[in-house]
């Protein structure tokens, strides 16, 4: 059963990134975005990390690529893209290269290092309380910076209002 | 007083920096006066500190000031400091007396000179160069003074520059000065290694003490040697000397007699533990090396026909004497006679001065001739100077020569023939010049019309100003010797070696001791033989000049230096100037062209690095992505995740 | 057999450089950026991994911090594309070389 679901929710998670970067319409690649962001939170809730699950329901797929598609169709940007040229000759295998290299030494480690991974699975943290575990890692051992990330995001919204406003005379600081 | 010794070279740098700011409006003769005074104030407190240092008793007269700390540089400490000793009170006292009196000669002798006020800026210069050099504490501050007389030297040769053999004239003095200075340097630099101080102090007790190795003791004492035939003139470095004279007439008395040439011979002094503690060959090097110079310039005087060049020659060969004394062990002999030196040789030069002033600033000999008859005093001084510093007793010059003699026979006869050999040619040049110029017939009306005057060309006696300082020279010319009179039974004892025991502190581990040599039992025979030689160059003098009894030899060669300073301007004119292009073209292409070359593999490197800023994100992504696979290559492969 | 550990890092890995590869592929800025979030999903998988294998909440935290700064970013990141895409509609990534050395 558990490996149903994980295959299954591998299956979305990979099919979305291979969406990603293979549709030439930017729509088409949000799409395939939201499939992956499902596919993680299905890992998540199978990791028992239930909290966590919503959240990247909520706030990734709900929330920023949401903002993307904002964004796409704001600036016209909905004409695709023309994936079938390529100006430096020398991009696509290096990407190969450089993709595979890194998928690949990083599952070699992990591979060698199973023994210390243990094979066990069962959560020492049954479900309700994770919630629980995470909250009061957050607001005692973290709380320093859960208040910084609130400034952050302040800053952020602040930052982007002044970054896109139109001057007047139409000049863009 | 020995606490303020420091005024003692204040004063003249006060004067120099007055002339400096208000010489133009100071003028003539108000600068000249400002100069003066400045040095008289120094010999004022000269004397002072004199008499302080004469009323502690014999064995700490030695008093150091330190003004401030000059270089503070972890191992190497060295303070500006001046040190108050017989040694360097001696010859402060003739600096600035006699300093005073050519300041004041000049003042006649530079009236109507464009450049008044600047020649006393120089000359007050030299004076404070000097005097650091004579007090200094440490082998740097004499440099610091060895320098400035040298700067000073060459500012003031060339002070007419007008004149192209008077601005090479200075340039040869100074480049001729750097050599021996390189010398100095070296010393300096060896010294510190060994001792790791250059303070006299530290320098002398280790060479005493013998911590000091022999061989250091050597190579310290022959480089100080090497400066010192730089700066006091000695072959093979003497020949900037007469070419200074292009200078006008003070200087050459100031510089070029009485004091910076002097500068040598101090040095020697100064370091003579340090040429005790040499290996044995050393002095005798310093010995022979002033011993041929002395005879070697005296055979040049012989045939010159310019009033200064005899001059000049006289002095390169008296202090060839002076050399001769210090490497024989006879410091005090050397000082003396650079004191003694110091009055006669001041006096002629100011005396020539005086001649070439008043024919109107003709030089040649040969166009002189009896001016006794119209310039009295300027003769009756120039005659005692001449009966100095041919030995004729109970003149200054007798005294001193018969002491260096003295000890040049206990050391080794054959100096002592080549002594004798040089007294003899010094009375008879002297003799030669005193009457080519002040007896004999008037050549000068012949050649009115030479020297663009005017009708009738009578040469006239110098102004009071300028005589002034004539008397008195002459006057210490003919007690000069009474500082340290020999032991003879004829002279109280309380007269005898004053000089000796005074200045025994300071030289007490170089002097050598001659009172148990066969030489010394002679001794009173050896001065009568040294009257004897003088008696002989004169009567010769008299013979070939005055009464024309014999016939001048002046051959050629000798007016010529004997082709000496021709063969080498042609060395450096050819074969040196071969050199020089070579290392000046080293240094071009090949060390300039190192540095440059480096800076231009730079450039070219950064221009071709330059390219992989593409400014395109997708290639520095690239870039990236090949990062992080090295990394993960190192981590995971190499390092053994794997 | 149930998936272990080693299975969901497996797939973290991989998910990674399908991110890498999209990222030096595309020329749009909003599907690069878009591949910049596959990368940091991929993360976020492999860190709630841990968190499993060692009972340890903290795994859970840094996910939580990532998806907060994560979200800021593109924010930001959306913010500086609308204002350089206003001005120069249609452009792709290969046309902004201004900082060509």
């Amino acid at each position: 059963m558990e490996l149903l679901v994980f295959v299954l929710a591998s299956a979305m998670v990979l099919a979305g990134a291979i969406g990603v970067i293979a549709y030439n319409n930017p729509v088409h690649a949000a799409l395939g975005l939201v499939l992956t962001l499902f596919g993680i939170a299905v890992h998540f809730v199978s990791m028992e990390a239930h909290f966590l699950a919503a959240v990247q329901v909520i706030v990734y797929a709900g929330a920023i690529v949401v903002l993307f598609l904002f964004v796409i169709m704001l600036l016209g940007v909905d004409r695709a893209e023309d994936l079938s040229v390529e100006p430096f000759q020398i991009q696509r295998p290096l990407a190969v290269i450089v993709g595979v290299a890194i998928s690949g030494l990083v599952i070699a480690a992990v591979v060698r290092g199973r023994s210390t991974l243990g094979e066990q699975l069962e959560s020492g943290v049954p479900g309700d309380d994770n919630i629980r575990e995470l909250a009061r890692s957050l607001f005692s051992d973290n709380v320093f910076a859960f208040e910084l990330t609130s400034v952050l995001l302040i800053v952020a919204v602040v930052g982007t209002v002044v970054l896109t406003r139109r001057q007047r005379g139409g000049a863009n600081k | 007083m020995l606490d303020v010794v420091w005024l003692v070279p204040a004063f003249p740098l006060l004067g120099f920096l007055l002339i400096l700011l208000f010489g133009r409006r100071l003028g003539e003769p108000a600068a000249g006066y400002v100069a003066a005074a400045a040095v008289f104030a120094s010999f004022v407190v000269t004397v002072g500190v004199f008499f302080d240092l004469l009323s502690i008793d014999e064995h700490h007269r030695s008093h150091v000031v330190t003004l401030f700390q000059w270089v503070p540089v972890s191992s190497l400490q060295i303070d500006m400091a001046l040190l108050a000793d017989p040694l360097s009170v001696t010859m402060a006292l003739f600096v600035t007396g006699i300093g005073f009196l050519i300041h004041l000669f000049a003042i006649g002798y530079m009236h109507g000179d464009p450049k008044f006020s600047k020649f006393f800026l120089y000359l007050n210069l030299f004076v404070l160069s000097m005097l650091m050099l004579v007090f200094g504490e440490n082998l740097l501050v004499t440099f610091l003074g060895w320098e400035g007389v040298g700067a000073c030297s060459y500012f003031l040769i060339s002070f007419w520059h007008t004149r192209d053999s008077a601005s090479t004239a200075g340039k040869k003095a100074f480049v001729t000065n750097r050599i021996g200075d390189w010398g100095v340097m070296l010393a300096m630099f060896l010294g510190f290694q060994a001792v790791g101080s250059v303070s006299y102090g530290a320098l002398n007790s280790a060479a005493e003490s013998g911590s000091l190795a022999s061989s250091t003791a050597t190579g310290i004492a022959l480089l100080l040697f090497v400066g010192a035939v730089g700066k006091s003139a000695q072959f093979p470095l003497y020949l900037w000397l007469p070419d200074a004279m292009e200078g006008p007439t003070p200087v050459s008395a100031l510089i070029h007699a009485a004091t910076m040439v002097t500068a040598g011979v101090f040095l020697m002094t100064r370091m003579n533990p340090m040429l005790a503690a040499a290996a044995d060959w050393a002095p005798t090097i310093v010995a022979w090396v002033g011993a041929l110079t002395a005879l070697f310039a005296a055979t040049i005087a012989v045939a010159q026909s310019d009033i200064k060049k005899v001059l000049a020659y006289s002095t390169v060969s008296q202090l060839g004497y002076m050399f001769l004394a210090v490497g024989t062990g006879a410091f005090v002999a050397a000082i003396f006679h650079m004191v003694t030196h110091a009055f006669f040789k001041a006096l002629m030069f100011l005396g020539s001065g005086s001649v070439i002033h008043g024919m109107h600033h003709e030089q040649d000999m040969r166009r002189m001739g009896a001016l006794r008859k119209v310039m009295p005093i300027t003769a009756g001084t120039f005659i005692i100077g001449w009966l100095a510093i041919a030995g004729v007793p109970p003149f200054a010059g007798f005294w001193s020569k018969d002491e260096i003699l003295l000890f040049t026979l206990a050391r080794s006869p054959v100096l002592y023939v080549i002594g004798l050999v040089t007294a003899i040619l010094t009375a008879y040049y002297m003799t030669r010049q005193v009457i080519m110029v002040f007896f004999g017939e008037a050549k000068w009306e012949s050649h009115a019309e030479d020297n663009g005057a005017h009708g009738d060309f009578k040469p006239h006696e110098s102004p009071p100003i300028m005589l002034f300082p004539l008397v008195v020279l002459s006057a210490l010319s003919v007690v000069g010797g009474i500082i340290q009179l020999p032991s003879f039974g004829i002279i109280p004892k309380g007269l005898r070696h004053r000089l000796e025991d005074w200045l025994h502190p300071v030289v007490a581990p170089g002097e050598a001791v001659i009172s148990g040599t066969s030489a010394y039992d002679a001794k009173v025979w050896l001065a009568l033989l040294a009257i004897g030689c003088a008696v002989v160059g004169i009567a010769l003098g008299v013979l070939v000049y005055g009464r024309r009894k014999l016939r001048a030899i002046e051959p050629a060669i000798l007016a010529d230096g004997w082709r000496y300073d021709r063969g080498v301007s042609a060395f450096m004119g050819g074969p040196g100037r071969k050199m020089f292009d070579a290392i000046a073209w080293f240094d071009a292409k090949i060390v300039d062209g190192a540095v440059n070359g480096v800076a231009t593999a730079v450039r070219s490197t950064s221009g071709s690095v330059r390219r992989i800023q593409t400014g395109n994100v997708r290639s520095y992504a690239g870039v990236i992505g090949i990062g992080v696979v090295l990394i993960l290559v190192w981590f995971v492969v190499l390092r053994g995740v794997m | 057999m149930t998936p272990t550990t080693t299975w969901y890092l497996v797939l973290a890995a991989v998910l990674f450089g399908v991110g890498v590869v999209g990222l030096m592929i595309r020329r749009n800025p909003l599907v690069m950026f878009m591949c910049i979030e596959l990368m940091l999903n991929a993360v976020n998988l492999s860190f709630v991994a841990f968190a499993q294998a060692f009972t340890d909440i903290s795994g859970q935290t840094a996910v939580f911090f990532v998806m907060v700064v994560a979200a800021a970013e593109v924010v930001v990141g959306l913010g500086i594309i609308i204002a350089i895409l206003r001005r120069r509609p249609g452009t792709t990534i290969d046309d902004l070389v201004e900082l060509k050395g």
